[in-house]
């Protein structure tokens, strides 16, 4: 399996390094030739505004778009949650998501940098031991569909939620050392859903 | 759990987010919304530009609160303030307006001409400017989450900031071909503490995010940023002191993704109209070279 990891802004770099501890066969993704390669792709934190525009103005939006759409395995951190959701509910003008994820998100849900926080949080998928999870300007979660299954919660809200194919966390796991997040990302959501298509 | 505000990593991760981006200098909503919709990860509020603030002189301050949240209000990516060196009332006000980013900047008139803001005391992550990576560590060992190469700010002259990261850049490459023994003398000679010298010499690069700033007016020259080893590009008066802002905008946040790829850099050169008209900075009389402030 080859994980492509979308870089054209944010901490790509740290997805790559997190997957790399994985092992896993990892490159960064810019361009369609990249993309057409992956198994499956990461959306990195970052400036969500920032990563769409630029996917708009280099053309890979729609590829992207319509790989998610036809099953391909995606993670998306922060950022990314806010990229793999259906639905932004506080979206500046014209702003556009690849979709994916039955869900509605919240932009910057915990408040601005001030407000941002780290915590410990229980992951309900089958860690025996408690998450450092690192929420900066982070979103959540504020609707999910009936396939969606939300996998941990602060004050109540989803920051953590899978469909099939897809997984989303409101919090960066890339930061952190702890590479879990990833591993279950490859191993459980990944490639079982590979296996199925296959 | 409890939840832990203003950590380290709370501070220096909000930086790595802005990683392969453009931060940009705005000094009203409209210009804010401009730089937004241009694909900036970030917006610097600031009442001058640093060209304006050559030209008309005088002390520069930090901005008025009104302007700050009405540019916070008009977009939702984050939102910097510049504080003074070592102003740490201004930045108390800045936190308190909940800006995401304080800038203790050399480009605003400094307060203090010994000593810089204790950064460790706030919530708020801070960035700084540095020449040097002497001056890089003693910003970090303030508590500086992020830091900026300086460059000559207002000039869109970018040889100051070229010289600034190839000495950054040469210094740490120096640390890490040291032995382990020679780094006490390195840490005495860069004037930094001995931790973060043996951490840099270990690791080969800064514990925090490094950007660069001052003096970057087109494309090709954030590109040349990025390949010089730039985390990401701030840039001030090169964009809304140019012919088409929104235009020249939009194209260097191009050029800073793919600054290795030279025809992105090509096209999004192409029609730009005019850049700032700059200043070199050899013209510079120096009491009025900005990027020697700070110590």
């Amino acid at each position: 399996m080859k994980v492509g990891v979308l870089a054209l802004q944010g901490d790509f770099r740290e997805h790559l390094n997190a997957l790399i501890a994985c092992g896993v066969d990892v490159f960064p993704v810019r361009h369609n030739e990249e993309l057409a390669v992956a198994d499956a792709l990461i959306i990195p934190g970052g400036e969500s505004t920032t990563i769409a525009h630029l996917a708009q103005t280099f053309g890979i939006f729609d590829a992207i778009k319509f790989r998610i759409s036809s099953g391909m395995p995606a993670y998306g951190s922060c950022a990314g949650m806010i990229l793999l959701a259906d639905e932004i509910l506080d979206a500046t003008k014209d702003q556009k998501t690849f979709g994916g994820l039955d869900i509605v998100v919240r932009r910057n849900a915990f408040g601005r940098q001030v407000d941002s926080f780290e915590t410990e949080i229980e992951f309900r998928d089958g860690f025996p031991e408690p998450l450092r999870a690192v929420f900066i300007r982070a979103p959540w979660v504020e609707q999910v569909g009936p396939k969606v299954e939300v996998l941990a919660t602060v004050k109540s809200h989803p920051v953590a939620v899978r469909s099939r194919t897809l997984l989303a966390t409101s919090f960066h796991p890339e930061l952190t050392g702890d590479h879990r997040i990833h591993q279950y990302f490859v191993d459980q959501v990944a490639r079982p859903a590979l296996k199925k298509v296959q | 759990m409890a939840e832990v505000t203003g950590t380290g990593r709370v501070k220096r991760g909000m930086a790595e987010m802005l990683k392969g981006g453009v931060i940009m200098d705005v000094v009203n909503a409209e210009q804010a919304k401009i730089a937004e919709d241009a694909g900036a990860v970030a917006v610097m509020a600031l009442e001058r530009v640093p060209a304006d603030i050559r030209a008309q002189g005088g002390v520069a301050r930090m901005s008025d609160p009104d302007m700050i949240e009405k540019i916070q209000a008009s977009v939702s990516i984050p939102v910097m303030a510049k504080a003074r060196i070592g102003h740490f009332v201004e930045a108390q006000v800045l936190q308190s307006l909940n800006v995401d980013y304080i800038d203790e900047s050399e480009v605003l008139t400094p307060s203090d001409y010994e000593n810089h803001i204790d950064k460790w005391n706030f919530t708020v992550p801070f960035v700084c400017g540095a020449t040097n990576l002497g001056e890089a560590l003693r910003r970090i060992n303030e508590g500086a989450a992020m830091i900026r190469s300086k460059g000559e700010a207002g000039t869109g002259d970018v040889s100051n900031a070229m010289m600034h990261m190839r000495k950054i850049g040469g210094e740490i490459r120096r640390l890490s071909s040291l032995r382990e023994d020679e780094l006490y003398v390195a840490a005495k000679e860069l004037q930094a503490p001995y931790a973060l010298v043996k951490e840099v010499a270990e690791t080969g690069k800064l514990p925090v995010v490094l950007f660069t700033a001052g003096g970057i007016a087109t494309p090709a020259d954030a590109a040349l940023m990025m390949a010089m080893g730039a985390d990401g590009v701030f840039i001030g008066s090169g964009i809304f002191k140019s012919g088409n802002p929104a235009q020249r905008a939009a194209a260097c946040v191009k050029a800073t993704t793919f600054w290795d790829d030279p025809k992105v850099v090509a096209d999004a050169s192409r029609g730009l109209g005019e850049a700032m008209v700059g200043i070199n900075v050899a013209d510079l009389p120096a009491p009025h070279r900005l990027s020697e402030r700070g110590w």
